[in-house]
């Protein structure tokens, strides 16, 4: 057996609720940092800006299940419902932070959302990943058919708005943001109908 | 001359209870100036002000000389050197030259100021620095009537200084002030905190401390001051002209093109800390509002 012929059996013995289980493990382990201290003098900007960073993982993770299959063989797809749900948890819990523990008010939450292009573009990227979260399900993939997957194709403009959110924010010209977006940039490209015909032959 | 200025807090008001003892241990100099705030009665001393602890104060700063992470200054300015330390006054003055920094500690009157810090960012502290007034020292060095900015420089020793390594900035840090802010009596320079000698993270062991303004003005680790006529351009106007312009007055009313500067919060308050509003000229308004007049504030942000 070859590496991706162990790598794929073992993903068929790991059932997907161990994946949600081991996702969401940090949330209660960040709200109890930021209660003890463990996030910073100042927890709320700590837990908001790790609850995205989380989020934008789980969104490229998800990104690479498709070609690692057809590049590798490696076959993760039973994880990608999965993925894609739990990176919209985080997107919400990153919303809800910044709108409850963050601003807090209501006036100033509405003059952000539409004066501040780089929350403008993060509300977009989370409005646009709410069909999808809605449509994760065995009835909806049946029901829509061919056009499920056009539809959640936009899962790819809501990453890169996500990754735009992030370089947006930040003061200089930070390096993590844009490996980040480098990332995005390249699972994307791979995904181009040039870059696949290249690969099929 | 020193002491143009008062706190408006009594210092019962605002000490924690716990660094009260450590607190009498302050130099003369800052004892007198605390018993002078004393007496004060004005009417904001009402105001419940209260100081943050130390490790905030010194747990959570921005100072990328040592890293852009919060902690990075804590973490890493350790490793900087603050003894024997020069600092070189020149341009339009009588007396320029390399002033160590034990030779200007003989001259000055240092004094406690409590003072409200406000960062560009929207977050705030109180912090009660040690210090002495700015007007002093370009008193001694004999600024010259001709010279209208101030200029300062922060050190550049990347061996000591991590963050230098990077060009997340145009290193050294600049900054600039125009003479009238720099003469006004709130404008300190800060040697000490809650009275110990400053940490390496906060500035040491001299740094700038303007209260009116956001806290990317008040320079740290300073070594160089320029008495000159031609604006300076500072740091981060050079890096964003758009974002952070030469004045960077604390004003509610005027936003971040990114985000909002009409609220602030103050950090320390845990997960359910509450934005407070931003208070114009971070509160210092009857102290320094008439420098402005006149201004187009929103122009001359």
């Amino acid at each position: 057996m070859t590496v991706v012929d162990h790598i794929n059996a073992f993903a068929r013995r790991v059932p997907t609720w161990g994946l949600y289980i081991l996702c969401l493990l940090p949330v209660p382990w960040l709200l109890y940092l930021a209660q003890t201290g463990g996030l910073g003098r100042e927890p709320i900007k700590a837990l908001e800006h790790e609850l995205g960073e989380i989020a934008l993982q789980l969104l490229i993770i998800g990104l690479t299940i498709t070609p690692l299959r057809r590049l590798l063989g490696v076959n993760l797809l039973k994880f990608r419902r999965a993925l894609g749900l739990l990176a919209f948890t985080y997107v919400a819990l990153h919303l809800l932070v910044w709108l409850v523990l963050d601003v807090g008010i209501l006036s100033q939450i509405w003059a952000d959302i539409l004066k501040r292009p780089y929350i403008t573009i993060g509300m977009v990227g989370f409005i646009l990943l709410l069909p999808l979260a809605v449509t994760s399900n065995n009835w909806s993939v049946r029901k829509l058919g061919a056009g499920w997957r056009k539809l959640h194709r936009l899962s790819y403009l809501a990453v890169l708005l996500g990754g735009a959110h992030y370089i947006m924010l930040t003061k200089t010209w930070a390096a993590e943001p844009l490996l980040y977006m480098a990332a995005i940039l390249g699972l994307l490209a791979l995904r181009l109908p040039k870059v696949r015909s290249k690969q099929a032959v | 001359m020193a002491h143009r200025w008062t706190n408006n807090l009594t210092r019962e008001e605002i000490t924690p209870e716990p660094l009260f003892m450590n607190r009498r241990q302050l130099i003369a100099g800052a004892a007198a100036g605390a018993a002078v705030a004393g007496l004060s009665t004005r009417a904001d001393a009402q105001e419940a002000l209260e100081p943050n602890p130390w490790e905030d104060i010194t747990q959570y700063n921005n100072f990328y000389e040592f890293g852009t992470g919060k902690t990075d200054p804590a973490a890493y300015a350790g490793a900087l050197t603050t003894d024997p330390w020069t600092v070189t006054i020149d341009g339009l003055v009588e007396k320029p030259g390399e002033y160590s920094f034990k030779d200007i500690m003989a001259e000055m009157t240092v004094e406690e100021r409590i003072y409200r810090f406000r960062c560009v960012e929207a977050w705030s502290m109180v912090i009660p620095w040690n210090g002495f007034e700015l007007a002093d020292l370009l008193e001694m060095a004999g600024a010259q009537p001709e010279g209208k900015f101030v200029r300062f420089e922060t050190l550049y020793r990347p061996e000591e200084m991590v963050g230098q390594k990077y060009r997340t900035i145009d290193w050294p840090y600049v900054e600039g002030l125009r003479m009238d802010e720099a003469l006004h009596p709130l404008t300190i320079m800060a040697t000490g905190i809650y009275g110990k000698t400053i940490p390496n993270q906060n500035g040491a062991p001299m740094r700038l401390v303007v209260p009116w303004k956001y806290g990317f003005k008040s320079i740290k680790s300073i070594v160089r001051i320029t008495v000159t006529d031609e604006e300076p351009v500072n740091t981060w106007q050079d890096l964003q002209a758009s974002e952070y312009g030469f004045y960077a007055n604390v004003n509610p009313e005027v936003d971040h093109p990114r985000w909002s500067q009409a609220t602030e919060r103050k950090v320390g308050g845990g997960l359910f800390s509450k934005r407070v509003p931003t208070l114009m000229f971070n509160g210092y308004a009857e102290e320094v509002a008439s420098l402005y007049e006149g201004m187009d504030l929103r122009k001359y942000y």
